[in-house]
């Protein structure tokens, strides 16, 4: 039975929300960089904006470092990805694994990166913890470990977050490949664990994970908060350096930050289409590669330890940092080389009670907002898709993850600040929109589609019309997996910086545009109490999402995650 | 009342997946019966009006002298029971019970006891339905269908999933009421005990008689 007509425009509402604003932002940067930007006094067509850019001495250098760590990133996250799964898939740690990844998701970028740095800083806890016994060191060294020119501090405080990310992808593939009978066959051949899952899983598994791993990489390349926390700065990354173009006083700067912007985008489709090619030329290796007949029995044995000292290493490096935010949020002396503070006190909590509550709120609200409208429009996407009208252009809903944030947002901010938009609550929450929605959706779906049709097709046989099977049995079946997306959403609200930087037009702030305005004070107290704020958040709203459920169906068996 | 399937045919990219043409009288059970995978279930998602939309089907349903073949599924009036229960999980008993019952009628509470006392479960119903035994559950969802005060029961192979010592009871507990309210019944089985039980014509997908052989043991 085919719904009424107006349920096939459904889909394309949220389509609207989503490609809509990332078009108009790169219309906005195309149409500057070639000096075209009335608001601002450029009313003809030039090329100054590209000499400027391309004439500013640190491009290459700078263009080279996103390149270096986004790549590196990526590859490394896909690796240890891989090898994870591949060496430790049907065991009990791994298990225990998965379900640690819920809070090392709703993990804000920012947080997890401070806590990186001040876990590995010359005065942070790994060089307390061998000084002065080992080193020497009475004093912090005067060394750039944090911040290092070759980008390797901004490497690894990618990896802490995407590999959490990337598993949980691969993780959703696995559902339904039928992997652990396909690695058991291949056992029962004579492969080892590892090489046998890399021949009969892998290649099934990688087209399903292509496009979020089309996302770690347009992201780890465009990255600016991660950056401006860990990465190098004389020169910065690309995107910082837009970054700084588009903050200074100096309006003008802005034609040239448009030039910085269409380089980053075209820098960013150009590695893709590369990776693209290393995909083919990886896969036609492959094929020779699976029918050899390698077996790789003795690769377990040193490839099985490392994939657990890689996701040990993660977890010990996120628990670890976040500690140290904790800590030194309370810390009033901490001398070095000490393991922990001398005193401990309120003090730079209370200090910061005037701006820290209205800040919180104003987080709190921006995320709900951006959070229910993300909720509603999937669902919405879903059902119509449920009622018989799909199209395949939901696949657009990729286009946000994808396109770098750096390269569309100043164009959308020009366009906010000419209509008189930006530094409102309201457009805040609508940009937030647009990144909040793909995760929702891409959590919800799967779940969403998993449901037992039989339970709807029993409740109309029943006498029940859809939108009653949809709210008295669709919805609250699905209770869990909303709530999770909703978590989703809430924490990637939360974590959004250059947004709610370029939109809010300092008039509209959050937690995590203040915590990464602090980054370069060096004030680790401070910083420790936004950053704790700023995790604290989302991990609330998660504890929420898991906790409310086994609550309200605590009487339900059925209910519970099997 | 009677279920009339009037030159029924339902096709799958052009080949010809079943063709019925029959009619069901009231406290009658018509049985189709046929391996896995040949098209049983299909036929009963067509006549609840939940055909896939790579099917296409011509012909009608008629219910009660009705012509349902148009109507969506929930206007039907058409009962049906799966292998598996279906009962709602995030429900009571009773809230599975009273979800079919129509809204405004006098006393829901009081029909929703009767129900499970005849389903055996007098005074259960704030029960958890998943701490219920599979025959249990079965009789719930029976009772679950009947409340909705349905014109004729489809039975998508209900008693698979039971124990054989439960399914005989099961068996009789379904026809009996069925019976008594007066129902067409549509049971669509691979079970020659089933299609025994329910002393009724035995079909094919195709609308071919089929002769009682025992299973060679």
């Amino acid at each position: 039975m085919r719904a009424p007509r107006g349920w096939s425009l459904v889909p394309w509402v949220s389509i609207a929300v989503l490609a809509l604003p990332v078009l108009a932002g790169l219309a906005g940067v195309i149409a500057p960089a070639f000096g075209y930007m009335p608001a601002l006094g450029g009313h003809t067509v030039t090329l100054d904006a590209w000499r400027a850019t391309l004439g500013w001495p640190g491009l290459p250098a700078a263009m080279r470092l996103s390149v270096v760590t986004g790549v590196t990133a990526t590859a490394l996250s896909l690796a240890l990805t891989i090898l994870i799964v591949a060496a430790w898939q049907g065991t009990r740690s791994f298990t225990w694994m998965t379900r640690a990844l819920a809070p090392l998701l709703a993990l804000p970028h920012a947080a997890a990166a401070f806590g990186l740095a001040f876990l590995i800083a010359p005065s942070g806890w790994m060089a307390r913890a061998v000084s002065p016994a080992l080193t020497g060191w009475d004093r912090p060294p005067d060394l750039l470990i944090v911040n290092d020119p070759w980008g390797l501090a901004l490497v690894a405080g990618l990896v802490l977050k995407e590999v959490p990310f990337l598993l949980l992808m691969t993780l959703a593939a696995l559902g339904q490949s039928d992997s652990l009978r396909s690695q058991l066959v291949a056992r029962s051949l004579g492969y080892g664990r590892i090489t046998g899952w890399l021949k009969t899983v892998l290649p099934r598994i990688y087209p399903q994970i292509r496009m979020p791993v089309y996302a770690v990489l347009a992201y780890s390349m465009s990255v600016v908060d991660v950056a401006l926390i860990l990465g190098p700065t004389r020169p910065p990354t690309l995107a910082v350096q837009i970054l700084d173009w588009m903050t200074r006083p100096d309006l003008s700067m802005r034609f040239q930050a448009a030039a910085g912007a269409v380089v980053q985008l075209a820098l960013v489709l150009g590695v893709l289409g590369l990776w693209r090619l290393g995909e083919h030329g990886v896969a036609r290796w492959g094929r020779v590669w699976v029918a050899n007949g390698g077996r790789g029995v003795l690769a377990d044995h040193s490839l099985r330890p490392l994939a657990a000292m890689g996701a040990l290493l993660i977890g010990a490096a996120v628990a670890l940092g976040l500690a140290g935010l904790v800590v030194w949020s309370f810390t009033t002396m901490w001398r070095f080389p000490d393991l922990l503070p001398q005193a401990f006190g309120l003090r730079n909590w209370t200090s910061q009670m005037g701006s820290l509550g209205p800040i919180t709120r104003d987080t709190g609200l921006i995320a709900l907002g951006a959070t229910a409208i993300a909720m509603a429009l999937s669902v919405s996407v879903l059902e119509a898709e449920a009622r018989g009208h799909k199209t395949h252009a939901i696949a657009l809903i990729y286009l946000p993850l994808i396109a770098p944030q750096i390269a569309f947002l100043p164009g959308l901010a020009s366009f906010a600040l000419t209509l008189g938009l930006d530094g409102s609550r309201g457009a805040v929450i609508a940009l937030h929109l647009v990144f909040v929605l793909p995760y929702v959706y891409l959590s919800l779906a799967d779940p969403w589609r998993a449901w037992d049709a039989r339970a709807g097709l029993s409740a109309q046989a029943l006498g029940a019309g859809p939108w009653r099977v949809l709210w008295a049995v669709r919805l609250p079946m699905l209770a869990r997996p909303l709530l999770i997306a909703f978590a989703v959403g809430f924490a990637t609200s939360v974590a959004q910086y250059l947004p709610t930087l370029l939109i809010g037009a300092g008039r509209v702030t959050t937690v995590t545009t203040e915590a990464v305005a602090l980054a370069s004070s060096g004030n680790r107290r401070l910083i420790g109490v936004w950053a704790v704020v700023q995790m604290a958040l989302p991990m609330v709203v998660f504890a929420l999402a898991l906790v409310l459920p086994a609550l309200l169906f605590r009487r339900r068996q059925g209910m519970r995650i099997s | 009342m009677t279920l009339r399937l009037e030159s029924l045919s339902i096709t799958l990219a052009g080949r010809v997946l079943a063709k019925l043409d029959l009619s069901v009288a009231g406290g009658e059970v018509l049985t189709i019966m046929g391996p896995s995978g040949c098209g049983k279930s299909t036929v009963l998602a067509a006549l609840i009006g939940a055909l896939p939309r790579a099917f296409r089907m011509r012909g009608q349903i008629w219910l009660d002298g009705v012509n349902v073949t148009q109507t969506p599924t929930h206007a039907r009036r058409m009962g049906i029971l799966f292998q598996n229960d279906i009962l709602f999980p995030h429900m009571s008993v009773a809230g599975n019970l009273g979800f079919g019952l129509p809204k405004h009628l006098p006393d829901r509470a009081g029909l929703i006891d009767t129900a499970l006392v005849e389903a055996g479960l007098p005074g259960m119903g704030a029960r958890d339905p998943a701490t219920l035994s599979g025959g249990q559950r079965a009789r719930v969802a029976l009772m679950r269908s009947l409340l909705s005060a349905p014109r004729a029961l489809l039975l998508d192979e209900p008693f698979s999933s039971l124990d054989s010592d439960m399914r005989a009871s099961m068996r009789r507990f379904v026809f009996d009421r069925a019976r008594a309210r007066g129902l067409p019944v549509i049971l669509v089985t691979h079970d020659h005990d089933d299609a025994r039980a329910a002393a009724g014509p035995v079909v094919t997908v195709m609308g071919q008689p089929v002769k009682d052989e025992r299973p060679r043991l």
